[in-house]
C-alpha cells in the first residue's frame, strides 16, 4: 500500500459547484431552459396488455392551445432500446416511440403537445381511444413459454446473443459454472436450501425526468436532458428518429440525482420527437407519479441459494439462480442479472471448490425496469449473505468469524468473477475494523431490554466492480489557458457525485496546481471527449485514469511547445508546475508565458486529449453491521447505529467519499423496511406518490458511521477504486439478520415491514 | 385575477388564473430555486417563507398569499451563506435539488430553536428529503456550524 503524500486527492476538497447549488442558483434543466416551449404531455394506458384500436384526436385538436398530438400512426417503425449501454447494446430493441401494442399500465399511448400544461391535461382527457384488452402476463415465474406473450412482433431485435426469445417471453438466459457443484454440495455437511424475492425499488432521485429539445441555429436537433448518458441518448435518438448523429446535439446540465434512472433514456424521446416534427422547442417534464409509474426501477428478482459448507463452517458451493423481471421492456434485463450472481459470489472465493450460476430474465406486463445503483449485485448480495448468516446461526459460529474463515483475500483469483484477481482487497482488515468500532462482541448478543423491546445486531459484507471491463470508455480534455491554468473537459456526468469535483483533483495532483485552476466541463456531445457515460462505478477508475493520462501528454506538450521558445530539445525541459525548467541552464518559462506563447505563430495545441479503458473491474468490498431496537408488539424496527467500513482503494475525496456511502446505506435502509412497490391484480401501480412510495426521512436510519480501509489497485488512478454502487449492498442482510436476531424468524422477502414481524410473531 | 404580495422585499403584482399554484407563481416571477419534487406534500424542496414561517409552496393556492409577505431563496442568500458552506464543507450538498428547500427550513429552524440539539434538527426538519446524502452529512454540517458559532461567541442569528 502507498502512503504518498498527495495534495489535492485524498482530501475533503469542497465540491465545484457545492455552493451554486446550496444557495439554489438555477442550474437545473427546468430552470436553464425557456419557460414558453411547448408543453409536452403523455397520455398513458390504463391497461396491462392491450391493443389500440382505435384513437381519435379530432376533438383534443380543437381546444385552445393544442398544437399536435401524436399516435402510433405518426411514428417511425424502427425498434430501438432506451438502455444506456455501450453498441451493441445487450438489451433487446423492443420499443417504438409510440406503439399500438401498450404493455403496462402507464406504457405510452399519444404525445400531446401544447402551448400550456392546461391544454395538454385538456386534450388528455378528449382523446377517445378503444382499446382491445388483453390478457396480461403478471406473474413472473409463469412468464417464461406462457402462452400470452408481452412481444409477439416480429421485428423484435437482440443486438447480443444473450440467450433470449421474445416468443418465450424471454431477454436473458444463461448458465456458468466452475467444478463440479452437484458432486461438491453432495459432499457437503449442510446444504441450505432458499429462496429470497426483491422488489422493484424505485429510484426516487429529487428531481423526476426531464427534456427539453429545441433546433439550433444549424436546424440541429439540441436536447437539454437530466441525463447520466449524453452519449448513448444521442445513439439512441438517433435510431429511433432515424437521423444522423450529425444532426443531433445531447448535452446535460446540474442532475438533481441519478442513481441509475437516468441511465436509460426515459423519457428524451418524446419531446425531440416533438421538436422535429413541429420545428418548435419543447419541453417534457415527469410529475412524481409518472416517475414512479413509467420509470426505470430495480429489476424485481427471485433468487434460488443453495449453499453447502462443512461442520466448521468452510463454504466448499454455492448454486445460484435468478429469475429476473424486467417488465414489459428488456432495458439492462440481460446484464443486471448477471451481477447478482458474478458480484456475490466472489466474495466466498475463500474454500469455494465450486459454483454454478443460472438465470432467467423474463417480460412481464408490468413498468419496465432499469439500472439502479447497485445492479443486481445489491439483489444478489441480499440473499447470499442471508444465506450465510443462516448458516452461521445453524452452526452456532459467530457470522464475523465465519466470514473471516471464507472471504476473498488479497492475491486470490476470483472463478465467478471472470477469474479476475483481487489485486487490492481489504475486505479482511474493513471487517476487523467495522467489528471494533461498532462493539460487535457486546452488540451481537440479543438485549431483552425489559420493555417488550429488544436490541440485536446483523453483518454483512458487499463488493461491487469499477466499470464494465472490457466496454467502459472514459476520456479526458485538458488545455492550457494563457494564465497557466486548465480547462478539464469530461463527457462523464457528475450528478451530484462530485465527478466533476473528484477529477478536477486528479488533474491538479498530476499538474501540481491548485484544484482551482482546474476549470471542469461536461458534459455535450457536441464538445465533450467520448464517455460511455456516468453508470457502472465507474467514473473514477476510467475516467480518472483518462485524466491521469492526459495530463502526462499536457505536459509533454508543454515541455514540447517551452523548448521550441527556449530553442532547445524538449527532452531538456522538466515540469515544474508553475513553470518549466531547462535543466542545462536552469532559464525557466511560466505557465504563462508558454500559455501566450501558444496562442501566437504556434503550430502544436496546447491540449491533448487522453482516453482510457480497463481489461479488468477491480471490486471495492464493504461490510456493514447495523444495531436496531424491535418492538415485538408492534414490529416497529428502530436502526440505532449502522456502521460501515469500505475499501475503494483510496477516496480520492473522503469527504464525498463518506457521503456517498451514508446515502447508499439509507437508500438500502429504505428498500428494506419500507420501500415498496405493489400493483392490484390488473397489474395497476398502487404506490404511485410519496404518500405510499415511503422513502427514508431522517428520522428513520438512526445514526451513521464510515470509516475506509486503505488498498492500492495497480490499476485504478492513484490506486483508487469505485464508491458509487457498492454502499447500497449491505442494509438488506445486515438488517434482515438484525430481524432474526431479535425475534428467530428469517423474512426472505424484503421489505419487512412491522405488519410482516409482528405477524410473524403471533 | 389579481395577485399582489411582498416578494423577497419588494411588491409584486401579478395576474393569475384562480388555480395558479404559490409555487409556480414563484417560479414565474424568478425565484427559480423553489423546485417541485413531488406534488403530495411528503418532499419539502418548495418550502418557502410566508410571513416568516415555512410553508409548502406546492399546497398553497398563489391567491391564498395576497398580501402576504414571501421569502425565497433568493431573498435570504446572506442569511443562507452564512452557514452553507459548513454543509458544502461535508459534500452534504450532493445533487443539490433538494438544497433549497432543506436551506430554507434551516433558517426558519434557526430562527425558531437558535440552538438546537441534535433530535430538534432531525425532528424540525424531517419533512425535508433528500435521496442522495443519507442526511448525517447535513446533520454534521449543521452542527459544526453551531459549534463554530458558539466559538465565536455569538448565538444570534438571522432577523
Amino acid at each position: 500500500m502507498e502512503h504518498k503524500a498527495y495534495h489535492s486527492i485524498n482530501h475533503p476538497v469542497r465540491k465545484k459547484d457545492a455552493m451554486q447549488l446550496l444557495l439554489g442558483k438555477p442550474v437545473y434543466t427546468d430552470d436553464i431552459t425557456p419557460r414558453d416551449a411547448l408543453v409536452v404531455k403523455i397520455l398513458r394506458s390504463p391497461h396491462a396488455n392491450a391493443i389500440v384500436r382505435e384513437i381519435n384526436t379530432a376533438g383534443a385538436l380543437k381546444i385552445p392551445g393544442v398544437v399536435a398530438i401524436y399516435t402510433w400512426k405518426d411514428v417511425p417503425q424502427n425498434r430501438f432500446t432506451i438502455a444506456g449501454q455501450t453498441y451493441p447494446e445487450p438489451s433487446p430493441y423492443d420499443r417504438l416511440i409510440l406503439d399500438r401494442h401498450v404493455r403496462f399500465v402507464g406504457d405510452a399511448v399519444a404525445i400531446i403537445a401544447a402551448e400550456t400544461e392546461k391544454a395538454a391535461l385538456r386534450a388528455m382527457k378528449v382523446i377517445q381511444v378503444q382499446y382491445e384488452v388483453l390478457e396480461a402476463v403478471l406473474d413472473p415465474h409463469t412468464a417464461k413459454d406462457n402462452p400470452v406473450l408481452v412481444h409477439p412482433e416480429e421485428d423484435w431485435v437482440a443486438p447480443c446473443p444473450v440467450g433470449g426469445d421474445n416468443h418465450r417471453n424471454l431477454i436473458a438466459s444463461d448458465t456458468n459454472s466452475a467444478g463440479d457443484i452437484d458432486a461438491v454440495l453432495a459432499d457437503c455437511d449442510i446444504v441450505l436450501d432458499r429462496t429470497y424475492h426483491t422488489k422493484a425499488y424505485s429510484q426516487a432521485m429529487m428531481e423526476t425526468f426531464r427534456t427539453y429539445a429545441e433546433l439550433d441555429a444549424y436546424g440541429r436537433l439540441h436536447i437539454i436532458s437530466s441525463t447520466q448518458i449524453v452519449f448513448h441518448v444521442r445513439r439512441i435518438l438517433s435510431r429511433a428518429l432515424g437521423i444522423p448523429k450529425s444532426r443531433i446535439r445531447v448535452e446535460k446540465p446540474r442532475i438533481g440525482g441519478g442513481f441509475g434512472a437516468k441511465q436509460t433514456a426515459v423519457c428524451e424521446v418524446y419531446p425531440a420527437f416533438v421538436t422535429l416534427k413541429t420545428g418548435r422547442p419543447s419541453k417534457l417534464i415527469y410529475t412524481r407519479e409518472e416517475s414512479q409509474i413509467a420509470g426505470s426501477p430495480r429489476h424485481e428478482m427471485e433468487i434460488h441459494v443453495r449453499l453447502g459448507a462443512d461442520k466448521d463452517g468452510r463454504i466448499r458451493g454455492i448454486d445460484l439462480y435468478t429469475l429476473s423481471n424486467s417488465g414489459a421492456y428488456g432495458e439492462h434485463g440481460p446484464t443486471t442479472v448477471g451481477l447478482s450472481g458474478h458480484k456475490s459470489i466472489p466474495l466466498y472465493t475463500g474454500s469455494l471448490e465450486a459454483y454454478r450460476f443460472s438465470y432467467d430474465v423474463v417480460y412481464t406486463n408490468l413498468q419496465a425496469a432499469g439500472a439502479y445503483r447497485g445492479y443486481g449485485a445489491t439483489q444478489g448480495i441480499y440473499a447470499l449473505e442471508t444465506t450465510v448468516n443462516e448458516l452461521a446461526e445453524r452452526l452456532g459460529v459467530d457470522p464475523t468469524v465465519l466470514r473471516d474463515r471464507n472471504m476473498v483475500r488479497e492475491r486470490m483469483q476470483m472463478p465467478a468473477y471472470y477469474n479476475e484477481m483481487a489485486n487490492a482487497c481489504a475486505l479482511d482488515r474493513c471487517m476487523e475494523h467495522c467489528r471494533q468500532i461498532f462493539h460487535w462482541d457486546e452488540k451481537y448478543p440479543v438485549r431483552d431490554m425489559g420493555n417488550g423491546k429488544v436490541r440485536a445486531a446483523g453483518v454483512a459484507m458487499a463488493m461491487q466492480g469499477s466499470c464494465i471491463s472490457n466496454v467502459d470508455v472514459g476520456s479526458a480534455t485538458m488545455k492550457l489557458s494563457e494564465d497557466g491554468t486548465y480547462n478539464l473537459i469530461i463527457g462523464a456526468a457528475d450528478m451530484g457525485t462530485g465527478c466533476d469535483t473528484i477529477l478536477a483533483q486528479m488533474a491538479a495532483e498530476c499538474m501540481d496546481c491548485s484544484v482551482d485552476d482546474i476549470a471542469v466541463f461536461g458534459a455535450d456531445t457536441d464538445a465533450s471527449p467520448y464517455d460511455s457515460g456516468s453508470y457502472a462505478s465507474s467514473t473514477t477508475y476510467i475516467t480518472g485514469k483518462a485524466v491521469e493520462q492526459a495530463c502526462a501528454q499536457l505536459k509533454t506538450k508543454i515541455c514540447s511547445i517551452a523548448a521550441e521558445m527556449l530553442g532547445c530539445d524538449a527532452g531538456e525541459i522538466v515540469f515544474e508546475g508553475k513553470q518549466v525548467r531547462r535543466l542545462s541552464t536552469g532559464q525557466t518559462l511560466t505557465l504563462e508565458e508558454i500559455g501566450y506563447k501558444s496562442q501566437v505563430f504556434n503550430t502544436q495545441a496546447a491540449e491533448v486529449t487522453a482516453t482510457h479503458s480497463s481489461p479488468v473491474s477491480p471490486p471495492p468490498y464493504m461490510v456493514g453491521m447495523v444495531e436496531i431496537e424491535l418492538d415485538k408488539e408492534t414490529g416497529l424496527v428502530t436502526i440505532l447505529d449502522y456502521m460501515a467500513v469500505v475499501d475503494c482503494g483510496i477516496p480520492i475525496n473522503p469527504a464525498l467519499a463518506r457521503i456517498q456511502t451514508e446515502g447508499g446505506i439509507v437508500q438500502g435502509i429504505g428498500h428494506t423496511l419500507m420501500e415498496d412497490v405493489q400493483y392490484d391484480h390488473n397489474g395497476r401501480p398502487i404506490g404511485s406518490s410519496f404518500l405510499q412510495y415511503k422513502i427514508p426521512t431522517r428520522l428513520d436510519m438512526g445514526h451513521l458511521r464510515v470509516e475506509f480501509e486503505h488498498s492500492y489497485e495497480p490499476t485504478g488512478p492513484f490506486g483508487a477504486k469505485s464508491i458509487g454502487e457498492i454502499v447500497i449492498n449491505t442494509p438488506a442482510p445486515a438488517l434482515t439478520h438484525a430481524i432474526y436476531r431479535a425475534t428467530g424468524v428469517w423474512h426472505r422477502e424484503i421489505p419487512i415491514t412491522p405488519e410482516q414481524i409482528a405477524l410473524s410473531l403471533e | 385575477m389579481e395577485l399582489k404580495l411582498t416578494l423577497n422585499g419588494r411588491p409584486v403584482t401579478g395576474s393569475i388564473d384562480p388555480d395558479c399554484l404559490l409555487i409556480d407563481f414563484l417560479r414565474e416571477h424568478g425565484c427559480l430555486s423553489v423546485k417541485r419534487g413531488c406534488d403530495t406534500s411528503n418532499c419539502g424542496l418548495c418550502t418557502v417563507l410566508m410571513d416568516g414561517k415555512p410553508i409548502l409552496s406546492c399546497s398553497m393556492l398563489a391567491a391564498r398569499a395576497a398580501g402576504h409577505s414571501v421569502q425565497t431563496l433568493e431573498g435570504l442568500q446572506e442569511e443562507a451563506a452564512d452557514f452553507v458552506g459548513f454543509i458544502a464543507d461535508q459534500g452534504a450538498d450532493q445533487c443539490g435539488f433538494c438544497n433549497p428547500g432543506f436551506v430554507m427550513n434551516t433558517i426558519a429552524l434557526l430562527r425558531e430553536i437558535p440552538d438546537p440539539t441534535d433530535d430538534e434538527i432531525r425532528s424540525f426538519l424531517a419533512g425535508n428529503l433528500c435521496r442522495c446524502s443519507g442526511y448525517e452529512g447535513q446533520l454534521r454540517g449543521i452542527r459544526s456550524y453551531l459549534e463554530s458559532r458558539r466559538e465565536k461567541g455569538d448565538s444570534r442569528h438571522g432577523a
